[in-house]
């Protein structure tokens, strides 16, 4: 039944500017990523053959258990580190090797807030758009409009430490969207909240997104947060591949929703097994 | 800190110095004035000192050798821990040096700077930046690595220059590892000035104190030791308000009382 309701959505066109012979805007070609092994002997794979696409606009909600390699996926998209085999490409460009391409392109939420103590909510917002050399007082009339978006005006002047969890990461949110990014890339940013914060900032966050036409990698281990947020779904096996993918717009949501869950567990379940 | 316990902690302290300068002037009243004054005497040579100017320009040529000294070798220090920590198997060759330098006692390097160079200045600054870099250097690059790797993933998203993230990232973190090292290198450079103008200087708190020695002048040599431990206590305080202002983003508990 999953399998039909995505084929379903998966036919239908997608509002956007690329055509669709453009190129995609994210493609992993055949990635995989060996690391050491901290005792020296010989290495890991974290990721395995990982091929993948992501079309621009598009939000696409990465799901998998603790270790599956979704992190060191997310490492390879955003150029923090380099490939083993094969090739990653973002906007037809290596996101590591090209490091000054992408400056101001890629916007990161991550798990914790990472917010500099020693800067006010309003300066750590200014801190990406100052890295791309805008003049102050844009960088900070920008900063204000993302907190004031983001409900957070008259904190401008307060330290992180004086700030409530939500509310600190709702000032890194406005930070990764302050530089005006193409690609949004999301690390689990509400993993560390009380259910009821992190289901405002989901829905805040999805708003956002889809208002600014940007396109967004989500990674999650909630299978609830994963439906709430991606037009697509990928569920990761370690160590990092795609064992499943859903296409979902608002009916497959809406009617198929359970369905996808239960394939979803089913999936994750399988590798309970293979691991055990 | 509320103002009731500043005060009981300002009076303990008090208590203590008290107590030293009353057992001072009852040892003034047994023994003879050159080996100890009475305090009032101290005291009337120490004022006498800071409202004549001559005398004040003495302890404020000091000052300038010790912010000289310390200026250089924290410059010196920034210079050789920013790379190690950037680099750090450049640590397996200058390490085991700056803790041979930190081995070698002051006055061996008065000694040898009073062979090696000619100019009396240049001898001062070249003992005070010896002295105190192992120290600078040492505590910058320990600030250095406490670097939040989260941090630096995080401001390395953004893709900044190299310069951009010297100043936005390094700089504020290594900023209380400095604000330590100047107050630990100050002490420090106090004790060490005094030793390289004594030997080879023709001014300055050292050079007096040489001077109240050959004049077997006790009270003297008080007053202008005490000089040198005024300017210490103000530029500590100094220090610590500007350590207070700068680390202000902290919580209250965590700052410098």
């Amino acid at each position: 039944m999953v399998g039909e309701l995505a084929a379903a959505v998966q036919g239908r066109g997608r509002t956007g500017s690329l055509t669709p012979m453009a190129e995609p805007l994210i493609r992993f070609n055949e990635v995989t990523k060996e690391f050491p092994r901290p005792d020296g002997a010989g290495s890991f794979t974290a990721v395995d053959r990982l091929s993948f696409t992501i079309e621009e606009g598009e939000i696409v909600a990465v799901l998998g258990k603790t270790g599956c390699g979704k992190s060191t996926m997310f490492n390879l998209l955003s150029g923090l580190i380099e490939p083993t085999r094969g090739s990653v490409r973002v906007a037809g460009h290596d996101p590591f090797g090209e490091f000054d391409f992408f400056r101001g392109k890629i916007g990161i939420v991550f798990q914790n807030d990472r917010l500099m103590p020693w800067r006010s909510a309003l300066k750590n917002v200014v801190l990406g758009v100052e890295i791309l050399d805008t003049k102050r007082s844009e960088a900070e009339r920008l900063a204000r409009r993302w907190l004031d978006r983001l409900g957070l005006s008259g904190h401008e002047n307060d330290w992180p430490h004086a700030l409530s969890g939500g509310m600190r990461q709702r000032v890194s949110i406005a930070r990764a969207f302050a530089v005006e990014p193409d690609i949004l890339l999301c690390d689990e940013p509400f993993s560390s909240l009380d259910e009821m914060t992190a289901r405002d900032l989901r829905t805040e966050f999805v708003r956002l997104v889809k208002q600014s036409g940007k396109t967004a990698v989500f990674i999650t281990h909630h299978i609830n947060e994963a439906l709430d947020v991606g037009d697509r779904i990928m569920v990761f096996h370690r160590p990092a591949r795609i064992a499943f993918e859903a296409h979902l717009d608002a009916v497959a949501r809406s009617n198929g929703r359970q369905a996808i869950e239960d394939e979803i567990l089913k999936v994750l379940s399988q590798e309970t097994k293979a691991v055990v | 800190m509320g103002s009731g316990s500043r005060v009981t902690q300002l009076l303990k302290a008090s208590a203590g110095i008290v107590a030293l300068l009353a057992a001072w002037q009852i040892a003034s009243y047994f023994f003879p004035h050159f080996l100890f004054p009475p305090v009032q005497d101290v005291i009337g040579r120490t004022v006498k000192i800071i409202f004549t100017w001559p005398d004040l320009v003495q302890v404020l040529e000091t000052a300038g050798r010790i912010f000289a000294g310390l200026l250089g070798a924290f410059f010196l220090g920034a210079l050789i821990a920013i790379p190690i920590g950037r680099y750090p198997r450049f640590e397996a060759y200058v390490n085991p040096l700056l803790v041979f330098l930190q081995g070698i006692p002051a006055l061996s390097w008065v000694i040898i700077a009073i062979i090696w160079f000619h100019g009396t200045e240049f001898r001062i600054f070249f003992i005070m930046v010896i002295t105190t870099l192992p120290a600078f250097t040492f505590q910058i690059l320990d600030s250095y690595r406490s670097m939040s790797k989260d941090l630096f993933e995080m401001t390395m998203s953004f893709r900044p220059r190299g310069w951009t993230l010297f100043r936005v990232l390094v700089v504020p973190t290594i900023v209380p590892g400095i604000l330590t090292a100047w107050k630990i290198n100050l002490g420090n450079s106090a004790r060490v000035v005094v030793v390289a103008e004594l030997v080879g200087a023709t001014g300055g708190v050292g050079y007096e104190l040489l001077r109240q020695q050959q004049l077997f002048d006790m009270a003297g040599a008080l007053a202008w030791t005490i000089q040198l431990v005024l300017f210490v206590l103000i530029v500590q305080q100094v220090i610590v308000w500007l350590e207070n202002w700068l680390l202000r983003y902290r919580a209250v508990a965590e700052r410098a009382a």
